[in-house]
C-alpha cells in the first residue's frame, strides 16, 4: 500500500470495444446453432427449441434475481402475459404476434415496475419480496383462470393457417424455421443482456445488490434503476412467453402462470451460474432435454428400472437431485464455477 | 465568507429514543470540523440526518445556502455533499476501480469517463496495484482508502467522514490524514467523527462535542480539550495526558 509503488501499476483501463469477448461468443453460438434444424431430426429439434425457450426465461429471471438480487418467485407472471398478450390480440382481433410480443413486453414492464415499486414503498426483503413475487404470480394465474373473457381455464389455441408465415409466426410442424425463430429472439434476448451489464445501467444494478445504502450515498438513484431492472426482465420472459404459445400453439393459465412456470425460471440460472450472463445458456442446456430423457425412461425404461414403467414426475424427481447436487458442489453453478475457476488462474 | 454548511436546531428520535435534540453549527468553506462524543452520543445520527440517510424529526441543514432538510442521499451525494461509512461497504464482488467508477458514473459521467476518473483517484490514494482486484479482497486499510476514493469520485465539496482512523494501526494513519489535508487544501470542507484524539487535535480547526445527543461544547481544540464539562463527560484524563499534544 505504499505510495512509491504507484508509478509502476500499469493502466487498468481497456479500451472499449463493441465487439467484446461476450459479443463474439454469442457470434459463435449463433453460427454453431445456425445448422442445427437441418441436422436434428424432429424430436431432437423439438428439445433444441425448448432449449431456446429455456434460455430465454432463465436470461428473464438472471437479470432481475442475478444481477439485480431481486429474488422473484414469480417470473411465470411475465411469462404467462407475454403469451396471453399475444394470444388474446392475434385470436379475437387477428393481429400478428409479432405485435403482440411488443404488447406483451410492455404490459410485463409495467407489470413488474407497480409490483416492484409496491414491494419497494412497503420495504420487502429478501423472502418477503419473494414471496410477495410469488403471490401477484398466483393472483395473476386465479385471475385469469376465473376471467371468462379470457378464455378462463379453456385457454388459447393459436388459430392454424395454411403453410408458413414469418408475419404470424407459424410453420407447418417440424419446419427448422421455429428454431431459427426462436434462435433469432435468443440471440436478441442475450445480445441485450450483455449490453445492459456493461451499460452503466448494468453497472450501478450489480452495486445495488452488493450494497444497497452505499449504492445510494454514492449518488445511484436506487429505486430507478431496481424498476428499470425488473422492467428489463419483465419484457425478456414476455418474449419467451409469446414464443413458446407460437411453438405449441396453445396456452392456458397453468402453462402461463403456473408456479411450475417460475420454478423453472428459477433454476435454469440456479444450474448455469446465478448472475453470469452465459449461466442461463449452460442451464438450459443442461435442463430442457431431461424432460425428454426422463420420459423415454418411463415410457421404455431399462431392466434394472422397470418399476418406473408407466409412472410420471420422474423429471420432477430428478430436478430436485440435481439442484441437491448443485448446491451442494457447485454453489455457483456450472457455468459461475467455471468462470471463477479460469479468472483465479 | 458564508458558511457551506448549516445545521439549525437539529433533532432525531426514534420511536420515543431521543438519539439527537437541537443541534446547531455551522461550517465555513475549507474548514476541518472534528465531531467527537462518547458512545452513543449521537455522531453517528448526525451524519444519518446531514447525509440524508433519514430526515431529522426536528429542524433544518442548509448546504450552500440550500435548505437541504429531507433531500434523499444520493441527492446530496450528487449535489457533492458525501459520506463516507465507519464500517466499510465495498461492491464486493466488483473490482476496486469499478467501485470507484460507480460513484463516477452516477455524477453523471460516461462509463468511459468514470473508469478514467476512478484511475485517477486510485492513483491518488494508493490504491493503484489493487485496481483490479476484487474489492472484497482488500486489507481493512485497503477498504478505509476505497472508501475515501469513491466518495472523492463525486467531487464532494462536503466530506462527512464517519471514523475513516478507526481500524488502522498508527503507520497507516498519517498517509490517511495526508490525504485528509490535500482534500481540504483543493477547497472541500471536511466534518470529521472520530475517536482518535490526536487525529482530532491536528486536524481540526474546531471540534463539536456531543454528549447524549446535545452539544457539550463547541469550538478550537484547544478550548474543547480545557472545557471541564467535556473532560468530566467523556474524554477524563486519558486526552490531557496521553493523546493531546
Amino acid at each position: 500500500m505504499s505510495e512509491t509503488l504507484v508509478q509502476t501499476v500499469p493502466s487498468p483501463l481497456r479500451k472499449r470495444r463493441f465487439f467484446d469477448s461476450n459479443i463474439i461468443a454469442l457470434i459463435v453460438l449463433v453460427v454453431l446453432a445456425f445448422p442445427l434444424p437441418l441436422l436434428l431430426d424432429q424430436g431432437q429439434e423439438a428439445v433444441a427449441i425448448r432449449v431456446l425457450i429455456f434460455a430465454m426465461l432463465g436470461m428473464s429471471w438472471n437479470i432481475m434475481s442475478g444481477f439485480g438480487g431481486m429474488f422473484s418467485f414469480g417470473h411465470a407472471a411475465y411469462f404467462g402475459i407475454g403469451g396471453y398478450s399475444s394470444s388474446i390480440l392475434l385470436v379475437n382481433f387477428g393481429i400478428s404476434p409479432w405485435i403482440g410480443m411488443v404488447v406483451g413486453m410492455g404490459v410485463a414492464a409495467l407489470y413488474g415496475v407497480i409490483v416492484g415499486w409496491l414491494c419497494f414503498r412497503y420495504k420487502l426483503r429478501g423472502t418477503y419480496f419473494a414471496l410477495a413475487t410469488f403471490a401477484f404470480a398466483e393472483m395473476l394465474r386465479i385471475i385469469v383462470q376465473s376471467a371468462d373473457v379470457v378464455n378462463s381455464s379453456v385457454g388459447y389455441n393459436v388459430p392454424l393457417i395454411q403453410g408458413s408465415s414469418w408475419w404470424l409466426m407459424q410453420f407447418p410442424a417440424g419446419s427448422p424455421n421455429y428454431f431459427w425463430l426462436g434462435l433469432g429472439l435468443m440471440a436478441a434476448c442475450l445480445l441485450v443482456t450483455i449490453l445492459f451489464v456493461r451499460s452503466k445501467a448494468g453497472r450501478f444494478t450489480v452495486a445495488i445488490r452488493e450494497d444497497e445504502t452505499a449504492a445510494s450515498s454514492l449518488g445511484v438513484p436506487v429505486l430507478r434503476y431496481k424498476l428499470t431492472t425488473i422492467a428489463l426482465s419483465g419484457a425478456i420472459g414476455a418474449v419467451a412467453g409469446v414464443f413458446y404459445t407460437q411453438y405449441y400453439l396453445f396456452i392456458d393459465p397453468e402453462l402461463g402462470f403456473g408456479a411450475y412456470r417460475s420454478i423453472e425460471a428459477i433454476l435454469i440460472p440456479v444450474v448455469g451460474g446465478i448472475g453470469t450472463i452465459w449461466g442461463p445458456i449452460v442451464g438450459s442446456v443442461l435442463l430442457a432435454p431431461l424432460n425428454d430423457i426422463t420420459a423415454a425412461i418411463l415410457r421404455n425404461p431399462p431392466p434394472f428400472l422397470d418399476f418406473l414403467e408407466g409412472r410420471t414426475g420422474l423429471d420432477v424427481m430428478l430436478y430436485a437431485i440435481l439442484i441437491i447436487v448443485v448446491i451442494l458442489f457447485l454453489p455457483k453453478g456450472v457455468f459461475g464455477t467455471i468462470k471463477e475457476k479460469v479468472t483465479k488462474r | 465568507m458564508s458558511p457551506v454548511v448549516t445545521v439549525e436546531h437539529i433533532g432525531k428520535s426514534f420511536k420515543g429514543l431521543r438519539a439527537l435534540h437541537d443541534v446547531s453549527f455551522t461550517v465555513e468553506p475549507g474548514e476541518v470540523l472534528g465531531i467527537i462524543g462518547p458512545n452513543g452520543a449521537g455522531k453517528t445520527t448526525l451524519f444519518n440526518c446531514m447525509a440524508g440517510m433519514f430526515p431529522p424529526s426536528t429542524g433544518t441543514v442548509h448546504y450552500e445556502s440550500q435548505d437541504v432538510t429531507g433531500w434523499s442521499d444520493a441527492r446530496l451525494a450528487r449535489a457533492g455533499m458525501v459520506r463516507t461509512f465507519q464500517l466499510m461497504r465495498p461492491f464486493g464482488s466488483m473490482t476496486v476501480l469499478e467501485n470507484v467508477a460507480v460513484a463516477a458514473a452516477a455524477r453523471g459521467e460516461s462509463e468511459k469517463e468514470a473508469e478514467e476518473e476512478g484511475w485517477e483517484i486510485l492513483q491518488r490514494v494508493g490504491l493503484a496495484q489493487y485496481a483490479t482486484r476484487t474489492s472484497k479482497d482488500l486489507p481493512t486499510a485497503g477498504l478505509k482508502r476505497l472508501e475515501l476514493a469513491r466518495a472523492l469520485a463525486l467531487h464532494p465539496r462536503v466530506l462527512l467522514l464517519d471514523e475513516v482512523l478507526a481500524g488502522l494501526v498508527p503507520t497507516e494513519r498519517q498517509p490517511v490524514i495526508d490525504l485528509l489535508l490535500s482534500i481540504r487544501d483543493e477547497g472541500a470542507t471536511l466534518l470529521f467523527v472520530e475517536h482518535v484524539m490526536a487525529a482530532v487535535m491536528a486536524l481540526s480547526d474546531r471540534v463539536l462535542v456531543l454528549n447524549q445527543g446535545e452539544t457539550l461544547a463547541f469550538g478550537t481544540p484547544e478550548e474543547v480539550v480545557a472545557n471541564p464539562e467535556v473532560i468530566e463527560a467523556y474524554l477524563g484524563d486519558e486526552v490531557t495526558d496521553a493523546d493531546a499534544h
